[in-house]
């Protein structure tokens, strides 16, 4: 009990003097993981709309692989992203290992399909409120995915803050593919993992605390800009 | 919009480029606190900023290998002479050294202690069967355990419960021997900066077959054609100059020095 006490005293102590280099590591575990939601975002949510409204015949399988790829084990992911990138891999010219921009294409692929299925089934149900309506004016496939993305606007974020949440607290992908260089690729995880290695737990439990703090941050705020829980809006 | 998004993240990618270079190195430089005090003395001496990837020998050697890395620096010289055999590097520069130390409970139950060599010291704990903690990452340090095990004349295999591999760096295994009050082969710069040694002790050192080398390698230009050759040459004679001297020797923990620098000019 002592050990997680002294981890708070740490956390506040580290927030408290702008520690310039908890800063640096906060930020950038913020943009790597923000740039991952917004690009998976940009993918998972037409992608788990169109699931929902179109029908093909390969349609249960490709759902079905989806709904598996939800927990695709991140050091897998890392182990990949790193062979690829590698210079000994087919995109080895592009220097991109040991960059915040591998560590983004991990967080991408790990966090891809767990929004496009949180999409898929909650777009499911609007679809079949929203079917004859659509049908009935005689929309596009691109109008349908728009107007559904727009209308299920809320629970559509709660699919992108699982993602994120899934992004910023995962360490195994990105140590592989960043490699927790000081300054360059260091973030709020992968420096949990450093300082536990080192025996500092105490330090290592501040920067958790700072971690789990961000988290909730990023969650409020993305509630009060999009104002759910207000009244007569549940 | 796919070509923009790659567009940005190459951009991303390569925005990051002043005179960097990559140095895979062992968890104990780094968990030793060593390269906290070299590396912002490099930056300013030869403006050149060093990019530790901290992995075990093995990892490291691979990093090599690929050429994901400009160059590194391991302490496993058997492996190392590998690699600069197989044409990976073009040479291998010993820079400094300290040694392995044998940390267990300090009630000591297999009666280290009292051992005269590091052989007999693991003989006593295998014969006491304690628990003893092995790295098993196919580091450097791991590599030396096993040649003393081999040294010992055990056979690994059978070995019972008591011997537990974790997988793990130096740290986090320092953390699982101290948790199970078990025995550990450790270099003496990563325990000393350990922060977690609980009711763990340093048993016994000292044996000349404890002796840990240090050992600077650069990526063949030759095999990967992108590699800082001329980077990686820079840090290398700065790593055996003076400078570089009387800061690893003068690198202090509780006034116990870590490293001994024995690079030849």
């Amino acid at each position: 009990m002592s050990g997680i006490w002294a981890g708070m005293v740490e956390a506040f102590l580290l927030v408290w003097s702008l520690d310039a280099d908890l800063i640096d590591i906060t930020l950038r575990s913020l943009k790597v993981s923000l740039s991952a939601l917004v690009i998976a975002c940009a993918v998972a949510l037409p992608l788990g709309t169109w699931l929902a409204i179109r029908r093909f015949r390969h349609r249960r399988f490709v759902i079905a692989t989806l709904n598996a790829l939800m927990g695709l084990p991140p050091v897998v992911v890392g182990l990949i992203v790193y062979l690829l990138l590698s210079r000994a891999g087919p995109f080895g010219v592009l220097d991109l290992l040991f960059t915040p921009t591998a560590m983004i294409i991990a967080q991408v692929i790990i966090i891809t399909p767990l929004i496009a299925s949180i999409t898929h089934q909650a777009m499911r149900e609007l679809w079949s409120e929203y079917h004859d309506l659509l049908i009935s004016l005689n929309t596009t496939h691109g109008q349908r995915i728009t107007t559904l993305i727009w209308d299920g606007r809320r629970t559509l974020m709660t699919a992108a803050l699982a993602g994120f949440g899934r992004a910023i607290g995962e360490v195994g992908a990105i140590m592989i593919v960043g490699g927790n260089i000081d300054h360059v690729t260091r973030v709020l995880t992968t420096a949990i993992a450093l300082e536990t290695g080192k025996g500092d737990f105490a330090l290592a439990l501040g920067l958790g605390v700072v971690l789990i703090a961000l988290s909730l941050c990023v969650n409020l705020t993305i509630h009060s800009l999009s104002r759910t829980e207000r009244e007569g809006r549940w | 919009m796919i070509r923009a998004i790659l567009f940005a993240l190459i951009c991303a990618g390569t925005a990051i480029q002043a005179e960097t270079l990559r140095l895979a190195a062992t968890t104990s430089f780094n968990n030793s606190g060593l390269s906290d005090a070299l590396l912002p003395v490099i930056a300013q001496d030869i403006g050149l900023d060093v990019q530790l990837l901290v992995v075990g020998t093995g990892q490291a050697l691979r990093l090599g290998q690929s050429g994901d890395v400009d160059a590194i620096l391991v302490h496993s010289k058997e492996a190392e002479l590998a690699f600069v055999e197989a044409g990976y590097a073009s040479h291998r520069r010993e820079i400094m050294y300290n040694d392995f130390v044998v940390i267990g409970p300090s009630d000591d139950p297999a009666q280290v202690m009292a051992a005269t060599s590091a052989i007999e010291a693991l003989l006593r704990i295998a014969a006491a069967q304690s628990t003893f903690v092995s790295r098993g990452d196919d580091s450097g340090t791991h590599r030396k355990e096993l040649s003393l095990w081999a040294a010992a004349g055990s056979d690994r295999v059978e070995f019972t419960s008591w011997y537990r591999e974790v997988g793990a760096g130096m740290g986090a295994s320092l953390n699982s021997a101290s948790a199970m009050k078990a025995y550990i082969l450790a270099d003496r710069a990563s325990w000393l900066n350990f922060g977690n040694k609980g009711d763990l002790a340093l048993l016994f050192s000292g044996d000349p077959v404890l002796f840990n080398q240090y050992a600077y390698l650069p990526v063949s230009a030759e095999r990967h054609a992108h590699v800082k050759a001329q980077a990686a040459w820079n840090l290398e004679k700065w790593l055996v100059s003076p400078r570089a001297e009387s800061i690893i020797n003068g690198y202090e923990i509780g006034g116990e020095a870590l490293f001994v620098f024995n690079a030849r000019p």
